[in-house]
């Protein structure tokens, strides 16, 4: 049940896009059609819960002081938490090498449609995000599995709510300089205000 | 009439004597274009959530335009000079490394002198990295081009990236909290009178609307840029 609670928090409460804002730049650009939109989230999904549970193993068994004991004892007093913003960047640039690759060989008119987003996904603040709130809030390992997908899983549904309303909003009078990104913008911040009644909800 | 005439021969006199100069017509070109016409968060749509999270107050957005400039400039500076050596196989994670170096250096550099601050901006400081504007600027001109312009398009786009941060922040910290600088400008009487700090201003939302309009104020001086889809 702690875990759900994880998971329900981080996809809603603390929704990456809306409640923290992270993750605009993809989110603005990629959100013109529902079809590409839902692409780009089912990747950003599976990159961000997979990375979240990785650097939490990489940070605990090599980067943190005295992590690096089981080598041997003159380790001891090695402390690498320096090296961490290098680390996990890493880590997230191979895996969105890996998501480019699998979508370039079984979903190929996916991988047209997204374009150079795709390779964006590495610097989506969200990633980083998640792995940087992950350890601020001092998760443990089982702690981070929830985390990751629930934060991925909100940006999932950030965008593709976006994505929906940005394809009716093509018929509406919007005033001539303000189509395009101004409203984008404007909705977005709309959205977040209603994630709002979100806070404060403890579960 | 006059004085105009005089201000061009003015000018002409001037050319001659400045053989090479510091900046070519085109250098200028690049440092200033990201200021308006090619500006990263309302044309490129790059680094915007960083804009988001640090403008609530003057004093961090303006610290974060610093370090974003700095590492900007120095990150496609360094790029420039390796493009020809890189691999394009594995390009990105070289960026990422020269960024993220860069930007481990501006957070210890923070932390030993500015402790409060760095702890004020914490998480955003390490999001730099992933600021997709530094990236976008490297891909897109870094690349390609002689490291004197690379590093001044870096600056360029810094500095445009931080006119909209200075200019959210203030709008923010003026209606959300009634000062600047974390000096107060709206003196106590006025509070008296009944007038009330609009809380709205204080969310990330409310950075949202203010792009927004700058977009829409922008676009209405240059139709060309609007965009319909």
């Amino acid at each position: 049940m702690h875990y759900l609670n994880i998971f329900v928090q981080s996809a809603f409460i603390e929704n990456m896009v809306l409640a923290y804002f992270l993750g605009m730049c993809s989110f603005l650009a990629v959100s013109k059609t529902v079809k590409t939109a839902f692409g780009l989230g089912l990747a950003v999904i599976f990159v961000l819960a997979l990375t979240t549970p990785i650097n939490y193993i990489i940070k605990t068994n090599l980067l943190n002081e005295g992590a690096l004991a089981w080598i041997s004892p003159s380790f001891a007093e090695v402390d690498l938490t320096f090296l961490g913003l290098i680390v996990y960047i890493a880590v997230i640039a191979s895996f969105v090498q890996l998501v480019e690759m699998v979508i370039e060989k079984f979903f190929p008119p996916l991988y047209t449609s997204l374009g150079i987003f795709l390779p964006l996904i590495t610097v989506n603040c969200a990633i980083l995000g998640g792995t940087l709130f992950m350890i601020s809030k001092d998760y443990n390992f089982a702690e981070s599995i929830p985390y990751g997908l629930g934060s991925g899983f909100g940006f999932f549904l950030a965008i593709v709510a976006l994505a929906a309303i940005r394809e009716k909003l093509r018929y509406s009078a919007v005033p001539a300089p303000l189509r395009g990104l101004g409203i984008a913008f404007i909705i977005t911040g709309l959205m977040g205000v209603a994630f709002m009644s979100f806070m404060g909800i403890k579960l | 009439m006059s004085t105009a005439t005089a201000e061009v021969s003015e000018e002409v006199k001037n050319i001659p004597k400045k053989r090479k100069p510091f900046l070519s017509k085109k250098d200028r070109k690049v440092l200033t274009d990201p200021l308006d016409e090619s500006n990263p968060i309302t044309v490129q749509v790059l680094g915007i959530c960083s804009a988001l999270a640090v403008t609530t107050q003057v004093k961090p957005a303006f610290v974060m335009t610093l370090c974003v400039i700095f590492v900007c400039g120095f990150a496609n500076l360094v790029i420039s000079l390796l493009r020809n050596t890189i691999p394009s196989s594995i390009r990105m994670i070289v960026q990422l490394v020269v960024i993220a170096s860069l930007v481990t250096v501006v957070s210890e550099v923070l932390k030993a002198y500015q402790y409060a601050l760095s702890k004020e901006l914490s998480v955003y400081i390490g999001l730099i990295i992933t600021n997709c504007m530094v990236m976008g600027r490297l891909e897109a001109f870094a690349m390609a081009n002689k490291p004197w312009q690379s590093f001044l398009d870096g600056l360029g786009n810094g500095v445009g990236y931080g006119v909209i941060l200075i200019f959210v922040a203030v709008a923010r910290e003026l209606f959300g909290s009634g000062s600047l600088f974390k000096v107060q400008l709206i003196p106590q009487f006025v509070y008296d009178l009944g007038y009330v700090n609009n809380g709205l201003m204080l969310t990330p939302a409310a950075a949202m609307f203010l792009i927004g309009i700058f977009i829409w104020w922008q676009r209405a001086r240059k139709p060309e840029l609007i965009d319909i889809s």
